[in-house]
């Protein structure tokens, strides 16, 4: 059947189609959507793991078992789960193991701009990279087959205009994959170092294999063009620029397998054209591979090694015209992403702001306490960061930040990171203070479940970790719970537990506003008792602006959590009873 | 036949996902092949968003760019402003009145500017600009201001009223299809 497909829905279309029967995976922007898809399918067994190395690990158990499996996640998640990764390449697999890995240059939702495409050739497992949602589904088919036949996993490629750009697919009927039962076999799954050693000239042979087919397969395929001058090798989203600008006058090299690359193929394609040229967002990874066989094209001479390609971009370093667009004499204001009208982080992060407390952050929505008027946080930089550089930054100057310094960290990112670093805290004993922003979801990439909201994927009820007990048994015995619109509550813990000479944990709990299930208040509304003083614009809620001099509150955003009017003197902000 | 580009912008959180799942949709069955790239994650947090939309006999490039576009639909005058260097000379813009104070305004930081409207119309911009809340309101909820601008750019295609019409009813929810229908007749005959 026809249909319009997101990259992400094709994938997952492609695992249910291959027989997939275990998918394990951490949510992240932009590979979420994959598994959330493959979710929908009763036939295969789906799960939000507590992070990714859980997540690769638990498809891999799987496909020991002979089951097809799966495990998706963005870029930066893949260093979570880079450790079995480079093992279980020795190993291989018993049934097909996929593993999607989605890039995000530009970095729409990321905290950086790695290119995946490294981890393929340092672990030495193949990547498939597809170029729509066509290719999605079809290479998620194909990556099963190739990891079966060559004894690996293997990686599916993603970056974000593939992943959330529909195009239209053509969808098949699933397979039933042949039978694999597990076999005890230690020389090839137990890797101490005697096995090791004999598993990895296999790997080596494996990847020399994998070059034969990647000369053969015509995934790697060259499309004609009448004009010589010159030839473009590359992929992915690279490829629809090209063939954008270009259209069919060059030779082009399309490469749907990134790693290993063909050798041959290449240099053939080079001798019959007269300038090679490689178009490739990010790191010069196709470039460098052409340079070792003794190539010279053109590539990130040209091209940058920052952010996304476009088809203009495309155009102007190719030298080809395109159209200019109107232009505004006029200084438009950014619109930067902000904390949701009622979101339960603002309460805290005023609090955190009024106390002049140093805040060390983590990854989720509530980065964005980092930004103006708020400007709370200090650091981000990685899952778990948080929790683990606060005990080093209380390590290094005691007294002197003990009193003053937290980690915040949202209820999912402390499941996925933050437990080894409060474990660490707990064990080498600083004087720290955690927050945990228990919003009872994973909010950032699209409210998934995780271990402690008591909910699956499929939304059913599932094992809920209890917070408190955690911290408790780790050897906190200054466990609280606050509410972060209630900002006398949230005021008085910061100071207390900052105050206190011991480790201490507290737990600001409430939803994320845009829970469908969140039952919200009527909107606010400003009175004429309003006196100017602007104290409510210091929470940087979206719904509250100035207008004439006095404030106003929008009331298709308002959601009526009422921290505006606990900041009000004047008692300015009332109900106004009744629904937007 | 030639690329087309639709471009629809605003603020995180208005239902531009919807709209671009109707055009998706509707365009499709036209028999055109069509890609729709979106974008989610922390960008969608009350930032500025845009959703390309293009169709055509082959498309290539998820994504459209400067020049390109044929129309911008836009839930935010601010918005339509921001994007308008990717309206193709002589492209047409469909756009709610409406403003939404980005936090640079909020805090003071920054105007928001002035008769943007006829600025852009200065350009040579097509503008076509409507207040799609309050049709939205007398749809019966402030919500189908996406529906509302769906309804006035059909105006602009050459489409039968049957193929927007199913579009419609292949991604609303059966218990919100009157409410959405009604936004849209609204939008077009506004």
């Amino acid at each position: 059947m026809k249909k319009l497909m997101l990259g992400n829905a094709a994938a997952a279309r492609g695992l249910y189609e291959a027989g997939c029967a275990v998918v394990s995976s951490y949510p992240g922007t932009p590979s979420t959507e994959i598994t959330e898809e493959a979710a929908k399918y009763d036939e295969i067994y789906c799960e939000w793991a507590p992070n990714e190395k859980v997540a690769v690990e638990t498809a891999f158990g799987a496909c020991l078992a002979g089951k097809r499996s799966f495990c998706g996640m963005k870029h930066v998640g893949l260093n979570v789960a880079a450790d079995p990764l480079f093992t279980i390449s020795y190993t291989g697999v018993n049934a097909g193991m996929v593993i999607a890995v989605a890039d995000d240059p530009g970095m729409h939702s990321s905290q950086n701009e790695q290119d995946s495409r490294h981890y393929a050739k340092a672990a030495k497992v193949p990547m498939l990279e597809p170029a729509d949602s066509k290719e999605s589904l079809a290479f998620a088919k194909l990556a099963y087959d190739l990891s079966e036949e060559f004894d690996t996993p293997v990686f599916l490629k993603m970056c974000t205009r593939i992943a959330h750009s529909q195009s239209i697919v053509e969808t098949g009927e699933r397979v039933t994959p042949p039978e694999k039962r597990y076999e005890k076999n230690i020389a090839k799954y137990v890797m101490m170092p005697g096995n090791a050693i004999r598993r990895h000239p296999v790997v080596e042979e494996r990847t020399r294999k994998l070059i034969a087919w990647a000369e053969e397969s015509d995934i790697n395929r060259v499309e004609n063009g009448d004009d010589h001058s010159m030839g473009i090798i590359t992929s992915s989203t690279s490829y629809q620029y090209v063939k954008e600008v270009c259209g069919d006058t060059y030779p082009i090299l399309k490469l749907g397998m990134i790693w290993p690359l063909p050798e041959k193929k290449i240099i053939d394609f080079a001798a019959a054209v007269d300038k090679l040229v490689v178009v490739e967002e990010l790191d010069p990874f196709i470039e460098e591979h052409c340079r070792n066989l003794g190539l010279n094209p053109a590539g990130k001479a040209l091209f940058p090694l920052e952010g996304e390609l476009s088809q203009n971009l495309v155009a102007d370093k190719l030298g080809i015209a395109h159209e200019a667009g109107p232009g505004l004499d006029e200084t438009i204001p950014p619109r930067p992403p902000v904390m949701c009208a009622g979101c339960p982080h603002r309460g805290l992060f005023y609090t955190l702001n009024r106390n002049k407390c140093t805040v060390l952050g983590d990854i989720g929505c509530y980065t964005l306490g980092a930004v103006a008027p708020l400007a709370a946080i200090e650091m981000t930089a990685c899952m778990g960061a948080s929790v683990s550089a606060i005990h080093g930054f209380n390590k290094a100057l005691g007294k002197e930040s003990e009193g003053k310094t937290v980690a915040v960290i949202g209820d999912s990112t402390f499941m996925h990171s933050g437990m080894t670093g409060l474990a660490n805290i707990a064990y080498n004993q600083s004087n720290s203070t955690v927050i945990i922003l228990d919003n009872s979801i994973t909010g950032m990439t699209g409210h998934q479940q995780n271990p402690t909201t008591g909910y699956n994927i499929k939304g059913d009820p599932a094992g809920k970790i209890d917070l408190e007990s955690l911290c408790r048994a780790m050897g906190f015995t200054r466990v609280r719970v606050v509410d972060p619109y209630d900002l006398q509550q949230c005021d008085q813990a910061v100071k207390e537990e900052l105050a206190a000479e011991e480790p201490s944990v507290i737990i600001s709990r409430r939803p994320c506003a845009l829970l469908k299930y969140v039952k919200h208040k009527p909107p606010l509304t400003v009175t004429d008792k309003c006196k100017s003083c602007q104290s409510c614009m210091r929470i940087g809620c979206p719904a509250i602006s100035m207008k004439d001099g006095k404030a106003r509150i929008d009331s298709t955003l308002c959601v009526g959590c009422g921290v505006c009017q606990q900041l009000c003197r004047f008692d300015a902000f009332e109900s106004t009873g009744k629904e937007a | 036949m030639e690329t087309k580009n639709i471009m629809i912008v605003g603020v995180g959180g208005q239902g531009s996902l919807l709209a671009s799942k109707l055009l998706g949709h509707l365009l499709m069955e036209q028999g055109y092949d069509v890609k729709v790239s979106e974008v989610h994650g922390m960008s969608q947090r009350g930032g500025s968003v845009v959703t390309y939309v293009r169709y055509g006999d082959r498309v290539s490039s998820p994504v459209i760019d400067r020049g390109e576009a044929d129309f911008i639909v836009s839930f935010e005058v601010l918005e339509a402003a921001r994007w308008l260097g990717f309206l193709k000379p002589g492209g047409q813009i469909v756009t709610s009145t409406q403003q939404i104070d980005p936090m640079p305004v909020v805090t003071g930081k920054m105007p928001y500017p002035e008769n943007l409207v006829d600025k852009m119309k200065a350009t040579g911009a097509k503008v076509d600009a409507i207040d799609c809340l309050s049709l939205a309101r007398e749809a019966g909820s402030s919500k189908a201001v996406n529906i509302v601008l769906m309804g006035r750019l059909s105006h602009y295609f050459d489409l039968p009223q049957q193929a927007w019409q199913k579009s419609l009813e292949f991604i609303v929810p059966p218990k919100f299809l009157e409410l959405n229908k009604k936004a849209f007749e609204l939008g077009k005959n506004a």
